[in-house]
């Protein structure tokens, strides 16, 4: 059976990082590492402006990721429906490598006629279902996000709920950003539930600087030096596709 | 909601045809007949038959609806379950382009669910639950749970009517995750469960549209939790009657689509016996059994009448406040002409 992990960084914010590294830059440096950025950008009634939706697509389109904007009601679907998303690039890649290894060179999902490719979408649906995956949560707590902290803290709620329905493993963990001290605050470490989010996050303070690219830089060093899903591309040929092709 | 992505990127004309890359088929563009978080549906003709042309940009969920319609396709007896699959195919707009993934099904015609209600009148809702039911029941039997079901996603065809489930996008294999769902039917979203597939997560869905139906604009979590929905199931008489059943569906406690089927019904059944102007003919030519049955009865009987009674206490204090409101209206206006 496949053993990969996915490692995810879940970027919520609503608006431009204003100190330190350029964040799009440091989501590139995250994917190298195997790890995905996502990107969702809160708006309420003030909009997010040219700049601050550059950055947000930038940083999801160097992180390997997806990126949305949604106004805060909508959070909680997007949170999960994102990550899902994600997840399912990042199986629909190893698939399509895997496919490339087996059938040369051109060959992806998308070159295989309908029927088969019914067959390999089976495995992907199951891959989902069972693979591992760790999540990354990094808050931004600038003093423009107060008031819409309550809803994240819902929509991550949520995000648990939706995940821990599969059969694969989950493991959380919340960073938020500016810290009290350090640029970035660690909230709460890699645990399976997010349960305890809502007694950390109602004594959350807010406030100052937005260092969206200190923050990637401090998450990508939170990810142990475990290997990453890319490397178990080169390790295991696995039979397990085969059957389906 | 979950609706809010891409909207129809492709925008296709009517009259453009559109030629499957690997079986060769035609089909002509009639119109759009809607978009969701998956795709865009066309109304479409093939050799003079109308048909529903569904695409997308993501080949990745088309294909695995497509597996879901064909795993219904192998299901015995009548097809109700979902729309069935004609074809699937690749189709590129440029030559040597990407090619864009679709699928073709039979075409579902009629309103959805909360228009049909709207438009023929309640009555008919109890009947289009019980099918909708026995169609769950199948469905969970070969191993699925429908996912997102919603009114949206409810077509009523006939005549006779008859509801149909379209957009299987969200349609789960049994003991996996939930792919996909909308808050207000979703019983995670109100605290009330998990989002397993398990086709108890459908019948809270299916309770959540029986309560969507008298309440057509829906309404907001507030406290969340089984209060709050039971304090809206009170409010409405048409729902009122049906508190007991819909409350076990909310907290899970049906496994099988059946069970929740048969409660609806003796509601509907127990009907003509409850009300009083009727003679109780039926208990008269009753058996033991029908005997035993009247212990409850007479109970319930009871329930309506004290229901009754408040109805009557609250329409004294109705009239009392008209009558004050008036009474104050006119003092003031007399005040006025005094002055």
């Amino acid at each position: 059976m496949y053993t990969g992990k996915i490692r995810q960084i879940l970027l919520i914010t609503d608006g431009c990082s204003n100190q330190g590294d350029d964040p799009i830059a440091m989501a590139a440096l995250a994917k190298e590492q195997g790890i995905t950025v996502n990107v969702i950008g809160v708006t309420e009634k003030d909009i997010i402006d040219e700049k601050g939706m550059t950055e947000i697509e930038g940083i999801a389109m160097s992180g390997g990721g997806v990126s949305q904007i949604v106004y805060a009601e909508a959070l909680s679907q997007t949170v999960q429906m994102v990550t899902r998303k994600a997840m399912n690039q990042t199986i629909q890649g190893v698939v399509n490598s895997q496919l490339q290894q087996i059938l040369g060179r051109s060959q992806s999902m998308e070159d295989l006629p309908p029927d088969k490719r019914g067959e390999v979408m089976e495995v992907v649906d199951e891959l989902g279902e069972t693979v591992e995956l760790e999540v990354l949560i990094l808050v931004d707590t600038s003093a423009s996000m107060k008031h819409k902290l309550p809803t994240v803290k819902e929509a991550l709620l949520d995000l648990s709920l939706s995940l821990n329905a599969r059969s694969g493993e989950n493991q959380f963990s919340v960073y938020v950003f500016p810290g009290k001290k350090n640029d970035v605050e660690k909230l709460l470490d890699w645990t399976p539930k997010l349960q305890s989010l809502t007694s950390i996050f109602s004594q959350l303070s807010t406030g100052g600087i937005t260092p969206t690219g200190p923050a990637l830089r401090t998450a990508l060093s939170s990810f142990s030096q475990k290997k990453s899903i890319r490397s178990l591309l080169s390790r295991d040929d696995e039979s397990y596709f085969e059957e389906s092709i | 909601m979950m609706n809010h992505t891409l909207k129809n990127q492709y925008n296709l004309r009517p009259g453009t045809i559109i030629t499957g890359k690997w079986h060769g088929n035609n089909y002509t563009i009639v119109k759009e007949l809607g978009y969701g978080a998956n795709g865009v549906v066309y109304l479409a003709k093939h050799k003079n038959t109308q048909v529903a042309l569904k695409m997308s940009d993501n080949g990745m969920s088309i294909t695995s609806e497509v597996n879901v319609l064909k795993s219904f396709a192998k299901v015995q007896g009548p097809q109700t379950l979902g729309p069935s699959l004609l074809d699937v195919d690749d189709w590129r707009i440029l030559q040597g382009g990407p090619a864009i993934s679709f699928y073709v099904m039979e075409y579902i015609q009629g309103p959805d669910l909360l228009s049909f209600l709207h438009k023929k009148g309640k009555s008919w809702a109890i009947v289009l639950f019980l099918q909708l039911l026995s169609d769950l029941e199948v469905l969970h039997e070969n191993g699925w749970v429908f996912g997102d079901l919603k009114p949206e996603n409810l077509i009523v065809t006939g005549p006779p009517p008859r509801i149909r489930c379209i957009d299987v996008g969200g349609t789960t294999m049994q003991g996996r995750a939930i792919k996909e769902f909308t808050e207000f039917y979703d019983r995670g979203y109100w605290g009330l469960g998990s989002r397993k597939a398990e086709p108890s997560y459908d019948l809270f869905s299916a309770a959540m549209i029986m309560i969507n139906s008298a309440y057509p604009n829906r309404f907001k979590k507030t406290t969340g939790g089984i209060s709050q929905i039971r304090e809206a199931i009170r409010q409405k008489p048409e729902l009122l009657k049906f508190e007991k059943a819909l409350v076990k569906a909310l907290q899970g406690h049906y496994s099988h689509a059946k069970q929740m089927r048969v409660d609806l019904l003796n509601v509907m059944v127990d009907k003509p016996i409850l009300d009083p102007s009727l003679p109780p003919k039926r208990t008269d030519s009753g058996t033991t059994v029908n005997s035993q049955k009247k212990v409850p009865q007479a109970g319930r009987q009871m329930t309506r009448q004290t229901y009754r009674k408040k109805k009557k206490k609250s329409g004294w204090t109705e009239f009392f406040i008209i009558a004050m409101v008036l009474g104050i209206l006119y003092a003031l206006y007399t005040f006025n002409k005094l002055l």
